[in-house]
């Protein structure tokens, strides 16, 4: 199929003596939100750094809209289209919300120390554009009134939404973000629900680690299930919430 | 601070008025501080070279957040390229050559003229100052590029090493090629000339340069020059701290792997930020060595990489304005001491009780440990964000209360 976003497969990854990863492999369709879900130490944030070109594969096979990719660099992994978030939100505590965001555009623009210094025309249009749109995204997650704060002092909440902002700064095709409702409250995760429609509706298709079953059961189109490094079930929400091998990876097998 | 300001982005025009009343005041200043001797002019022409170190070691420290501790050696660098090529030196080499590759002297000898033999190479400043910058610039990233997946106490370490060793190199380089004539240093370099105009003014003019019909000591001269190096220097920065490429230095300061998922490829942008540095260092260098007439290994030690470090964290770290006054502080102290401490403890006790260089130390650990412990972010720091303003603090507790 030709609208097929993400292809990845026969994932293997170890740490010394740990197979972390067993040949994992998902395929998320374009304008998804897929869900990643598994008990604590399944792998999902291995697998979820593998994604991401933060640490390196054993082995591996990586296709992004239909164009292999390799997740040797994240920097790199950026560029080809795949934007992330961190499980521990990572700001740029000391650079203001907006300039958090600004840095986000750095892998779509180009200015150099010639522009940097001399700020001819180029420089400044492109200054001006790395502007409008970073307060343009802070507007859409709907922060754009602290433009000007220090992203530190900005509330839990508030530091989340940010990060996404600055994600899409980076044009991805595919949002990664790894457990963005962790430490919300009720009212956060509805808030972050809607957000995460808002961004899909926007075209960018998401994939979504997290622990909270029931806010992905409603949200995801997809769900994979992680175990001991071992996918255990893939399909839609209704189907894994009926499989028995999940049912049991989450409460324990009956004895 | 209240009345100069410099943050251009909030208040510009209370911020272009003060840099104006700073230019005139600066202008003028070498014709009052000559009125009490030359030697006063002579302290502000270092001031400003350290100025010109601090604020290339800023893009480092301060903007990127790589510790360097061996700054020093870009500074060396330049000063010993002045003193290759705009001094007798360079036919010293050539001397040491001859014994092992006749054809490379000949060579030489064939491109830059019979005169090279006996008198060196004499290039104009024109050529020396890019020259010191591209070759700091190189060295820059050849230092740097060992140091890439080091982070703070380990890069401040190799940094450290590497800068030693170019002292050392500079102590040793004089055999079996004489490169920087060993621990005696290079002596008789030319003093910059621009345009036909030597600042060190023309033989028998006792150190006075005439410009037209003008003549002013050479050390204002070299003021002069300095002062205007400096203003670029500040420009060159603060155009980068508020570009792409300065939000990806502090975006690596903040957090290299979050900038890394960014995008931003930090390989190549943390070794712009040592060869950006290096640069200023290089050219710092090749003006001290033309200015001085003379380089040689101790001007080139840790203490001065470390001096030159404290001016950074003193004044204000990845803050520009603060970084200059950095500087100012910790070029001027010890001069000032050496000239005020010691007339007047002779004046008080009749002898000097404790010499100026002893102060100097004592001061300056003082000084580190009283801004670490009060002033963290330096005595003038980057001015705060919009940082939870009262009303909005207010606005918060209330729905917290609320809720």
């Amino acid at each position: 199929m030709s609208d097929i976003l993400l292809n990845i497969a026969g994932v293997n990854k170890r740490f010394g003596g740990l197979q972390a990863l067993t040949d994992v492999g998902i395929k998320i369709m374009q304008g998804q939100i897929y869900g990643l879900i598994g008990p604590n130490g399944a792998g999902k944030t291995t697998f979820f750094n593998v994604i991401t070109g933060l640490y390196q594969p054993d082995t591996g096979t990586f296709e992004l809209d239909g164009k292999p990719y390799s997740p040797s660099a994240p920097h790199a992994v950026a560029k080809a289209g795949i934007a992330r978030t961190f499980q521990n939100i990572r700001l740029f505590g000391e650079m203001s919300a907006l300039e958090n965001v600004m840095v986000g555009r750095h892998v779509r623009t180009h200015q150099g120390v010639f522009g940097a210094i001399f700020r001819h025309g180029a420089a400044r249009r492109e200054e001006a554009a790395i502007r409008a749109r970073a307060q343009e995204l802070l507007d859409f997650v709907g922060i754009g009134q602290f433009a000007q704060r220090t992203a530190r002092f900005l509330s839990y909440g508030d530091q989340r939404r940010l990060e996404i902002a600055r994600a899409l700064a980076t044009e991805p095709k595919l949002l990664a973000l790894d457990e963005p409702a962790a430490g919300m409250n009720a009212t956060e995760k509805v808030a972050l629900r809607e957000l995460l429609v808002k961004i899909q509706g926007a075209g960018v298709t998401i994939l979504l680690i997290e622990h909270d079953v029931k806010l992905m059961m409603g949200l995801c189109d997809r769900i994979s299930v992680l175990e001991y490094g071992k996918l255990i079930a893939e399909g839609l929400p209704a189907e894994i919430q009926k499989n028995q091998a999940v049912i049991e990876a989450y409460l324990g097998g009956a004895h | 601070m209240a009345l100069l300001t410099f943050d251009t982005v909030h208040k510009p025009r209370q911020s272009y008025a003060s840099m104006a009343v700073l230019l005139a005041v600066m202008l003028v200043f070498p014709f009052v501080a000559a009125q009490f001797g030359n030697s006063w002019v002579r302290i502000l022409d270092m001031a400003l070279l350290y100025i010109m170190l601090a604020l290339g070691l800023n893009i480092v420290v301060g903007f990127a957040g790589l510790l360097d501790l061996g700054y020093i050696a870009f500074f060396a660098v330049g000063a010993y390229l002045t003193g290759l090529l705009a001094s007798p030196q360079f036919a010293a080499l050539l001397e040491s050559v001859v014994n092992y590759h006749p054809e490379l002297q000949d060579a030489i000898v064939r491109t830059f003229g019979e005169d090279v033999r006996t008198n060196g190479i004499h290039l104009s400043v024109w050529f020396i100052v890019p020259l010191a910058a591209l070759t700091a610039a190189l060295f820059g990233a050849l230092l740097g590029a060992p140091t890439l997946k080091l982070r703070g106490d380990y890069l401040a370490i190799v940094t450290l090493g590497f800068g030693e060793i170019i002292r050392i190199f500079m102590n040793n380089l004089n055999d079996p090629i004489n490169f920087t004539n060993g621990p005696q240093g290079i002596n008789l370099i030319d003093p910059i000339r621009i345009f036909g105009v030597s600042l060190a003014g023309e033989a028998g003019s006792r150190a006075t340069v005439y410009i037209g019909g003008f003549g002013i000591p050479s050390v204002n001269a070299y003021y002069f020059l300095f002062l205007l190096l400096c203003i670029v220097t500040i420009f060159m920065t603060s155009r980068l701290q508020h570009s792409r490429l300065g939000r990806a230095w502090v975006a690596i300061r903040e957090d290299e792997i979050a900038a890394k998922a960014m995008g931003i490829n930090t390989r190549n942008v943390k070794l712009l930020a040592f060869s950006m540095g290096a640069s200023f260092g290089g050219v710092a260098g090749a003006m001290f060595a033309a200015f001085q007439g003379f380089v040689s290994p101790e001007s080139f030690a840790l203490t001065e990489s470390i001096a030159v470090l404290a001016m950074v964290v003193l004044g204000g770290i990845g803050h520009i304005p603060g970084v200059v006054m950095g500087g100012v502080l910790l070029a001027a102290l010890p001069e000032v001491l050496r000239h005020v401490v010691e007339p007047a403890q002779q004046a008080l006790f009749g002898k000097v009780v404790i010499e100026a260089e002893v102060l100097r130390q004592l001061l300056y650990g003082l000084a580190m440990v009283f801004i670490m412990l009060n002033r963290p972010a330096g005595l003038w720091p980057s001015p705060v964000k919009e940082d939870r303003p009262a009303a909005a603090l207010a606005k918060d507790e209330k729905e917290e209360s609320e809720a």
